[in-house]
């Protein structure tokens, strides 16, 4: 599959869907619908990294963000109370709507001045013993830091959830 | 055939024959025609499934079952699906219309989607990814969104209750599930299907459930986790029939909710294929090495994947008829005990079984005299207890027949190998 025409179409399918689902995300009028367009960006992406032949990444991405921090958000979401009520205004719009636009501008000017990459040209080889063996040896030590903050954040998430009585007992 | 597709669509889009290159074209009626292939077993094994359940269920509720489309009963299945065709498509007029009508494609298609890297024989799979093992688990994502998305757009309080209890059930027996199966990857030393399969031999001694003990718990760990993320009795509580009614398809009709069936069933089939993969030496036929069938041409190449295959389904049909005979022997978990069950008992347990494969993965050498030592101990353990398990069945028969003769003063209405 090295037929030029053919690999742009498949970049802009995906970047397609994945640019979609974020609109959809970003100006829907019903939150469930912007957490399944969550879902939907984020589902893109995955595709993305295994047209980008980063067939670990793509499948963590799916494992990660689409099996868990969708499912996450939809639970939040669907918890919560007063869904339909979308009459809520943000105050600080005005500040934030011009950072984004300010941001957008920004990221616009980055990707009209840099090659966009659209595949690789080598075949598909796989990444799971390179990224293994890098993760274990020149990045140990941030590995084993990540994961010491992901079990401080564990921990601090229980002790909130269990919450504090009255006179200090749990 | 191929050169016609070809021929066709360089007249419809005009690409000059000289520089175009074919192979794109090659790859996607590949994927078609593999496509279509898995949609089309799904559908000749989750049909008959449906009527083979039915009638292990009647036959341990002491009632006959379906018995009367075709000869005792085999054609059930096209029936209930031509009913399911010819039936209204309702969507509730409080229903969010667009994802109460995408939600079953969405679970379908995340079942669909684990066949691309599930084998069926030697050579005989989609695509053999490096990562097949972990996209196995990672793709059950789609189904849980899809299973939320089915129970929030019922917009039925029924529906969004069995939703989120199935999307809860799934997300944390995905935990224990995953560790074990972390066991086999850790003993394969590869994530692929066909590596972890090419890992094992053909005999039961040389199979990883029989490798070392850690591992023969592994396997029972990682069935109940996968019986759980099935939705399957014991833990079928997301449609609990009482409280529930039918959990997070409560509101579907027709086809669409044939395609949630298609999932469920269809889904017996993935499960026993991962534990036969992982743990039971997937398609390895006796006496030949996954190299000397790859190397074989002609008549005897398609004679090894024949019976390659035929190697493999039989394996994989035990344990589907193990999993139905489960499902109609336990009753169904509580809520509460259904939570305690994983986080309390099966995540610890697959973590310590996790860490004691490592310990014999590091201390115990490859084929040495320890490592047969330990294979042939938990083979004996295995052979063990599948005979207590024969001859208590063996035992409740005999017990019922007499029974019977006791209280009815005839011979029990059938015996147990012939059908009614």
């Amino acid at each position: 599959m090295t037929d030029p025409v053919v690999h742009a179409a498949v970049f802009y399918v995906l970047a397609a869907f994945t640019v979609v689902g974020a609109g959809i995300v970003a100006l829907s009028g019903n939150i469930v619908h912007s957490a399944f367009a969550l879902f939907a960006t984020l589902f893109g992406v995955a595709g993305l990294y295994a047209y980008l032949s980063a067939d670990l990444l793509a499948v963590v991405q799916m494992l990660v963000y689409v099996g868990g921090i969708s499912v996450l958000v939809l639970f939040a979401v669907m918890l919560t109370s007063g869904l339909s009520d979308t009459g809520h205004t943000n105050p600080a719009f005005r500040l934030a709507g011009g950072i984004a636009v300010l941001l957008a501008v920004t990221a616009g000017a980055f990707v009209a001045a840099s090659a966009v990459p659209t595949g690789v040209e080598s075949a598909v080889a796989p990444t799971t013993g390179a990224i293994g063996d890098a993760l274990l040896g020149p990045f140990v030590l941030p590995f084993e830091v990540v994961s010491v903050v992901l079990l401080a954040a564990l921990l601090g998430a229980v002790t909130m959830a269990r919450g504090w009585k009255k006179g200090g007992a749990r | 055939m191929l050169r016609d597709v070809a021929t066709f669509l360089e007249r419809l889009l005009g690409f000059d024959p000289a520089t175009f290159d074919y192979s794109w074209v090659t790859a996607v009626v590949v994927i078609g025609a593999a496509s279509l292939l898995a949609f089309v077993f799904i559908a000749l094994f989750a049909g008959p499934v449906t009527w083979w359940e039915r009638r292990i269920a009647g036959r341990i509720q002491c009632r006959i079952g379906p018995n009367r489309v075709g000869p005792q009963g085999v054609l059930q299945w096209l029936a209930d699906g031509i009913k399911c065709f010819l039936k209204e498509d309702l969507v509730p007029a409080a229903a969010d219309q667009g994802l109460f009508r995408f939600a079953p494609y969405l679970v379908f298609g995340g079942y669909m989607a684990t066949f691309a890297v599930l084998p069926f024989g030697a050579n005989l799979v989609a695509a053999d990814l490096d990562v097949g093992l972990l996209y196995l688990l990672a793709i059950t994502g789609l189904v849980v969104i899809g299973i939320l998305m089915a129970g929030w757009a019922s917009n039925s309080k029924w529906a969004l209750f069995g939703g989120i209890r199935s999307a809860a059930q799934l997300v944390s027996y995905e935990i224990p599930s995953a560790f074990s199966l972390m066991s086999v990857v850790l003993a394969a030393g590869t994530m692929s299907m066909q590596g972890i399969i090419g890992q094992q031999g053909a005999w039961p001694w040389e199979w990883f459930v029989f490798k070392n003990p850690f591992l023969f718990a592994a396997f029972f760990l990682s069935l109940t986790a996968s019986v759980a993320e099935g939705n399957r009795t014991p833990f079928d509580l997301p449609e609990g029939e009482s409280e529930l009614v039918a959990g997070y398809h409560v509101e579907y009709s027709g086809m669409r909710f044939l395609w949630f069936m298609f999932a469920e069933w269809g889904n017996l089939w993935v499960i026993a294929t991962i534990a036969t993969v992982c743990f039971l030496g997937g398609w390895q036929v006796p006496g030949v090495t996954p190299a000397e069938i790859a190397a074989s041409t002609g008549l005897a190449f398609w004679g090894w994947q024949a019976l390659s295959f035929a190697v493999f389904v039989a394996k994989a049909s035990v344990l589907v008829a193990f999993v139905i005979q489960l499902r109609w022997t336990l009753p169904r978990l509580r809520v509460d005990q259904l939570m305690i069950t994983c986080w309390k008992y099966l995540v610890p347990g697959a973590l310590l079984n996790l860490a004691g494969v490592l310990v014999l993965l590091a201390v115990v050498p490859d084929q040495g005299v320890a490592d047969w030592a330990i294979r042939g101990a938990t083979l004996f353990l295995g052979l063990a207890l599948a005979s207590v398990f024969v001859w208590k069945a063996r035992a409740g028969y005999l017990a019922d027949r007499d029974l019977y003769r006791r209280m009815e003063g005839k011979e029990l209405w059938y015996p147990p190998y012939r059908l009614p």
